[in-house]
């Protein structure tokens, strides 16, 4: 590892004043480490946020929504009553990631800024555009039958790898960020980037942008009742999507009103399908409304190398969590979160 | 650069010099304070051997920097016996088969230490293997180590009632 400069500011103006070039915002270190340990990244400067106060609490604001401090950890955040009350896809999307030791330290502004796990990525001697610009992409020849299938590109064919956020992004969450201009909002569908090319450019962020909280909006309690995330993984816990959906319906009346719908694991950002959602809107929930839905949402999806049965899997996937979500939000979360070996009752196994 | 941080390990205070920012708390516990229970498998926060208790919280030492520690309340697996008395968990890997060669078990340990801290689990054999699915076993001791952690935790629960009580 580089070695680098450390310092902890106590407040967030000090900390943004001192993310000059080659500085990089440390929380917990979950992934930053990794990758400073394999010298994927090489920050000078490492601006310790965590001793700021204030950024480790969960308000609930006047529109019944939350706020969420940057630093929530993890595990806090998915065993919060309010969470598990309104939103519980996003209490078992965040169940379903890494391990229970990772979501002790994990904070919800590191989970927003975590990198692709392309393993590309991660090997310096491979060509990596993402991760050195102009270099190539040996992702796209190599072993490629988990990247992406929506929104990739020649240059980059990797992955967004968190399961929160996808629930998230279904739920129309805001990030809110303090900068060297003040305070601004960028909405969570807005933050990660597809590749195009420049894939180098992960994040919606500027220089010396901090996130700071994350908002949750009243609204998205609607759904509360029938939401649910599920997670197709090559082992059964403690590891990335291949396809994971959240599915949430808000019903009334035998009608499905409105309905949200994200995929993760399919593109280099969490993967929002409005088309799906318009078709299920209005309609009575069934097998065939919501495979019409699952069709829509990968209309445009194409293989990136030896990956076509991602495609099928991710149609799968959503058929099975629209099921899942209209046979109800359980009472107490699965055993094995978001894990289609749960066995609950409404949902096939054979979807 | 030289940085200096204090912690409390497995109660007692320790004042530590650092020359090196790099210093992950793993490293510091088996290289600086001789603590060498706590074991370094993959260092990339994969295999869980490096897990001990932060502030009561079980956390991979590897991916954790030690200088972010500062303050922090630290417990190893060096900390958890009370003089010979065993830790009921350390008692049940014993009773259970809960290792073959032993390089896991100390995170192992301290994991399961940590899932009974947190209340989620209760006695389902399958939310504790879910729950302790970060603690890699290379010699497959899976079976003895859920037994291990039921037992504790049973154990551990009664002796709370008696407490209460």
């Amino acid at each position: 590892m580089k070695t680098f400069d450390y310092i902890r500011p106590s407040t967030i103006p000090d900390a943004i004043a001192a993310a000059g070039a080659g500085a990089t915002y440390l929380a917990a270190g979950t992934n930053l480490l990794d990758l400073m340990k394999g010298g994927v990244t090489r920050p000078d400067r490492l601006i310790d946020i965590t001793r700021i106060p204030g950024l480790d609490q969960i308000e609930r604001q006047s529109d019944g929504g939350l706020r969420i401090g940057a630093l929530v950890r993890n595990a806090d955040l998915a065993h919060d009553r309010d969470i598990l009350r309104s939103y519980p896809a996003i209490a078992e999307a965040l169940l379903s990631g890494a391990s229970a030791q990772l979501r002790n330290a994990a904070t919800v502004g590191g989970n927003l800024m975590q990198r692709t796990r392309c393993p590309y990525f991660y090997d310096v001697a491979s060509a990596c555009n993402r991760r050195e610009p102009g270099s190539g992409c040996d992702a796209l020849h190599g072993e490629n039958r988990l990247h992406a299938i929506i929104g990739w590109s020649e240059a980059c064919i990797a992955t967004h790898p968190s399961d929160f956020c996808v629930p998230l992004v279904a739920f129309d969450a805001v990030a809110e960020i303090e900068g060297r201009k003040g305070r601004r909002d960028i909405p969570l569908e807005d933050l990660h980037r597809l590749p195009g090319n420049a894939p180098e450019r992960e994040t919606a962020l500027e220089p010396g942008d901090l996130i700071v909280a994350l908002r949750l909006p009243g609204q998205a309690a609607a759904f509360s009742k029938h939401q649910r995330y599920l997670k197709v993984r090559e082992r059964t816990s403690y590891a990335f999507a291949v396809v994971s959906a959240a599915a949430a319906l808000d019903n009334a009346g035998g009608k499905i009103r409105q309905a949200r719908l994200a995929l993760g694991g399919v593109a280099a950002k969490p993967w929002r399908s409005r088309a799906a959602e318009e078709i299920l809107a209005g309609a009575s929930p069934s097998e065939a409304v919501f495979r019409r839905a699952a069709e829509a949402a990968l209309a445009e999806a194409k293989p990136s190398g030896d990956n076509a049965f991602k495609i099928e899997l991710a149609r799968r996937v959503l058929l099975r969590a629209l099921t899942m979500a209209a046979a109800g939000t359980p009472e107490r979360l699965p055993a094995l979160p978001a894990s289609p070996f749960s066995s609950v009752a409404g949902a096939r196994h054979d979807a | 650069m030289n940085f200096s941080i204090s912690l409390t390990v497995n109660g007692e205070k320790r004042n530590v010099e650092l020359d090196d920012p790099r210093v992950t708390l793993l490293d510091l516990l088996r290289e600086r304070l001789d603590l060498t229970g706590t074991k370094k498998g993959c260092d990339r926060g994969q295999c869980g051997a490096c897990t001990v208790l932060v502030n009561g919280k079980r956390i991979n030492s590897c991916l954790a920097l030690a200088l972010s520690h500062d303050g922090a309340e630290v417990l190893t697996i060096e900390g958890v016996a009370h003089g010979d008395e065993l830790h009921p968990v350390q008692a049940g890997f014993i009773a259970f088969d809960g290792f073959q060669c032993g390089f896991c078990t100390a995170g192992q340990i301290m994991s399961a230490i940590g899932l009974i801290n947190e209340g989620h689990a209760g006695d389902d054999p399958e939310r504790i293997r879910e729950a302790m699915s970060g603690n890699l076993c290379r010699c497959g001791a899976y079976l003895g180590i859920t037994e291990a952690v039921l037992d504790a935790q049973k154990k551990l629960t009664a002796a709370g009632r008696r407490d209460a009580a």
